[in-house]
């Protein structure tokens, strides 16, 4: 079967599929996995207290959530237990707590615990002094959200699945089996799961699958401030949901940083996600208003991502048994949380169509690289080679290990998103040039254009 | 500090200021020095300064780049300091223990003092929050004279030069030698920062330069593909493969950031008082580390002054006293020494107040000590310039310091 869309649903489909028996073809545009909408998250792990009651999306996040937290020891992956806290800056907002409340009990988060300002500000001394009052949600958690998906597709791949980059499907057809031609050539399967994220209604029309939703990109801006602001950021802060968006978030993340963000900013172009200085200035001020130490805190990163929303607020997930396919669509903005729940979901639909799989005799164990401050790192450990990355403490054994991986890095950017190199606080000033030789032509924008003169 | 020591005093960091500090707490007798340096050989910035000539002031002779660092080796094992490279410090205690990463794992290492020489850094991308995509090949000065200096290779071949600093020169230099034809330099302010040769050198060697001109878009996929470039308002395309940054040096100050001590407000850096010693009396920091941004001669001539001031604080070891903090009007943008203590030693580190300016101003800058002023002048204050303040015997037992500033009207 193909899985089209390397984000994150597309990599824990693959993980699935492969569990269950298929023999998957994981079919990617960019360059390297995670080129699209996963790259760019608030890494939260979701309870789903504020989903639709009742909705698909709130099944897949919690049976998502939960299985992560079955997996990710295995996986060798990070969990930050901050909990969250979701935060009435005015007597208008703080009326609203109730009825969030009631719906996260009624989503069948039981923990919710309603807390005035000053008992909020107990279990976080760095929230203003202008809160009036929050939740208490225990169960949202940070996760090392490319770590997670890269994880997924190890497992794929040790149990024989294959990854196709640069390879944009181009058209496809349905004559008993599947024939997708993409960029690389044509790759036949009885099955196709559309995770392609961004361009889902784009896939689907492509396939000739009936499409219902047009994606409406939704850009959101982040900023991450140095890691002298994690001290004061132990939980997640969650403002008061508009009917847009969640808002901005403050949040610790899993590589010790705080991250504070994102926008929500509607757009039609699918590619560019650019970074404004006027909001990133506006984004520092909302987190220095919520958390007066991050006040003049450095920043060491910005970045920006695309939300796949639609025209609507659920998720577009569609079965074609006819066709022997399924539709992944609309995963706006819990991807990361819900992906194990959609790829479950997805092996779900797929039965009702076939063809059945006989599962492998044996799961591989596979355990990722952990990047987490919280855990163990690499360079901790003796014979490292050297630090190549000083502010992130990337070793030399672990690039060359990502080099060396079932899943290698094919751009900068997954080389850093697997190693950590160049995404602290001086931003490559240091490791760039290292990287530029050691990475050679191995990735498809080499990081030096040729030697110098004389 | 804790007993067991594995040091008199360890050197963070081996660049002009630390190695110096290192080589005079050794000509003072000062027993165990280590310097612990994170790169695999001695020098700090000046190692890929391949332009730049270092070492007229300490050496009496010219040097260039890794030459210089060399130099700087082999005055130090000469000295008897030990030199350990490939030791990252990773952090700072409470009690002064450093943490330590090294291919061996994770070390801990405790000195009677230490001394931070860690040097500066330019602003990278991000922090300016600039504009639009964030494709490859937007780097600063110090990783374009990595690129050339350490591994023969060059990021780019059309790149953008933003600012006009002293090192905005080199950067210009750095790609002119080395096969790479910038194809415009630019500067915010509507001035050049630097003095001469900014002026006219740019257009001497071919490269358009335009002030009051900053960066409204970054534009690529994967390389840079073109920079929209804005002046009054008007924004216009230039095609390019790289952004080279150049100056806005921060000192480079994470280990401060996350122990006790943290930063200046103003200079980002780590906050001395006249004997270039922390808010940990034990902890000391020179050069760099202290602003954005000196020269190698400067930092070494100033790791010199606090390496003494280390060896008399160890034979006197007494308390000097709480500090007092120096204050400033904007738009003075910071002051080293930033604090001062009263029991101090008899011959400081520092004989002089520096001070930078946050932009170009004119009025009237005056030292005041406890209410009274004690040193002024009227001029045009420049940003990035050094002014330099004699810094009165009275300074340190004063109540109050502060800098004055009265802007022209």
């Amino acid at each position: 079967m193909a899985v089209i869309g390397a984000g994150v649903v597309g990599c824990a489909v693959a993980r699935r599929f492969a569990l269950a028996g298929a023999k998957v073809a994981l079919i990617e545009k960019g360059a390297d996995i995670l080129s699209g909408a996963s790259k760019a998250n608030s890494a939260i792990l979701h309870t789903g207290f504020d989903a639709p009651p009742g909705s698909l999306e709130l099944k897949l996040v919690q049976a998502g959530r939960r299985e992560y937290l079955d997996i990710r020891e295995s996986l060798n992956l990070p969990l930050l237990e901050t909990g969250a806290l979701v935060c009435a800056w005015t007597p208008a907002e703080a009326d609203k707590l109730e009825e969030i409340a009631a719906k996260g009990r009624d989503n069948g988060v039981a923990d919710l615990a309603p807390l005035t300002g000053a008992e909020a500000r107990a279990l976080m001394p760095g929230l203003s002094e202008r809160l009036v009052a929050a939740i208490a949600v225990p169960g949202e958690h940070i996760v090392d959200p490319w770590s997670a998906p890269l994880a997924y597709l190890t497992q794929a791949v040790a149990l024989g699945a294959k990854v196709f980059c640069h390879a944009e499907v181009l058209n496809g057809r349905f004559d008993g089996e599947w024939r997708l031609d993409t960029a690389l050539g044509t790759v036949v399967a009885a099955s196709v799961v559309n995770a392609a994220g961004l361009y889902g209604d784009v896939v689907d029309r492509r396939l000739g699958l009936p499409c219902d939703f047009t994606i409406k990109p939704r850009k959101g801006q982040f900023v991450v401030l140095d890691k002298a602001a994690f001290a004061h950021v132990p939980r997640i802060v969650l403002p008061v949901p508009t009917e847009i968006t969640k808002g901005v978030v403050v949040c610790p993340t899993a590589f010790g940083n705080v991250l504070v963000g994102p926008t929500a900013e509607e757009q039609d172009d699918r590619v560019r996600a650019t970074v404004e200085t006027e909001i990133l200035e506006a984004l520092l001020a909302r987190g220095a208003e919520i958390v007066p130490a991050l006040a003049g805190m450095p920043v060491t990163a910005v970045y920006a991502g695309l939300r796949p929303a639609t025209e609507q607020k659920h998720y577009r997930v569609a079965a074609h048994p006819e066709k022997r396919a399924v539709t992944l669509g609309g995963i706006r903005s819990t991807g990361l949380s819900a992906a194990l729940g959609l790829a479950a979901h997805a092996l779900e639909l797929h039965a009702g169509f076939g063809p059945a799989f006989v599962p492998p005799a044996a799961v591989p164990e596979v355990r990722v690289p952990n990047l987490a401050e919280t855990r163990e790192r690499d360079w901790q450990r003796p014979d490292h080679g050297e630090i190549v990355c000083h502010c992130e403490l990337a070793t030399l054994r672990e690039i060359e290990a990502a080099f060396a991986s079932p899943v290698p890095p094919g751009d900068f950017g997954g080389l850093r998103r697997r190693t950590r190199a160049g995404m602290g606080r001086c931003q490559g000033f240091h490791c760039t040039a290292r990287l530029a030789e050691l990475a050679g032509d191995r990735l498809e924008t080499p990081l030096a254009v040729g030697r110098k003169h004389p | 500090m804790i007993a067991a020591r594995d040091a008199d005093v360890i050197v963070v960091g081996g660049g002009p200021a630390g190695v110096a500090a290192a080589l005079e707490l050794r000509r003072r007798g000062v027993d165990r020095v280590v310097i612990l340096d994170r790169e695999p050989s001695l020098g700090g910035a000046t190692r890929h300064c391949m332009h730049s000539p270092f070492g007229m002031r300490e050496f009496g002779r010219v040097y260039f780049g890794g030459a210089y660092g060399r130099r700087l080796q082999r005055e130090a094992e000469a000295r008897g300091v030990e030199i350990r490279t490939g030791h990252s410090v990773v952090s700072l205690g409470a009690d002064g223990a450093l943490t330590v990463a090294t291919h061996r794992g994770v070390e801990t290492l405790t000195a009677r003092r230490v001394v931070l020489a860690t040097g500066a850094r330019e602003t990278p991308r991000s922090a300016r929050l600039l504009p639009g995509d964030r494709p490859v090949g937007v780097v600063t000065t110090g990783t374009l004279q990595a690129y050339v200096a350490f591994h023969g290779l060059m990021p780019f071949r059309r790149p953008l030069i933003v600012g006009s600093e002293l090192v905005s020169l080199s950067a210009l230099a750095t790609c002119l030698l080395h096969g790479a034809r910038p194809v415009a330099m630019i500067e915010a302010a509507p001035h050049t920062l630097a003095r001469a040769p900014l002026d006219w050198f740019p257009t001497v060697a071919g490269v358009p330069f335009h002030t009051a001109t900053d960066i409204a878009d970054i534009r690529g996929a994967g390389r840079v593909e073109a920079v929209e470039i804005r002046r009054d308002g008007r924004t216009r395309p230039l095609v390019c493969d790289g952004v080279l940054l150049t100056g806005r040096f921060t000192p480079e100050s994470a280990l401060c950031l996350q122990s006790p001590l943290g930063v200046d407000a103003g200079s980002g850096g780590a906050a001395v008082d006249q004997d270039g010693r922390t808010a940990d009396p034990n902890v000391f920091a020179a050069g760099n580390l202290l602003r954005g941004v000196e020269s190698g001669g400067w930092s070494f001539r100033e790791g010199r002054a606090v390496g003494a001031a280390v060896a008399d604080d160890l034979a006197a070891d007494r308390d000097p006293g709480a500090a007092v903090p120096v204050t400033y009007d904007p738009p003075i943008k910071l002051a080293v020494p930033s604090l001062l203590r009263r029991g101090g030693l008899p011959a400081p580190a520092f004989r002089e107040f520096q001070l930078r300016m946050l932009r170009r101003a004119r009025g009237r800058l005056s030292l005041e000590i406890d209410g009274r002023a004690v040193w002024s002048r009227h001029g045009l204050w420049m940003p990035e310039r050094r002014i330099l303040v004699p810094m009165p015997p009275s300074a340190p037992a004063a109540g109050r310091v502060h800098f004055r500033f009265e802007e022209d009207t």
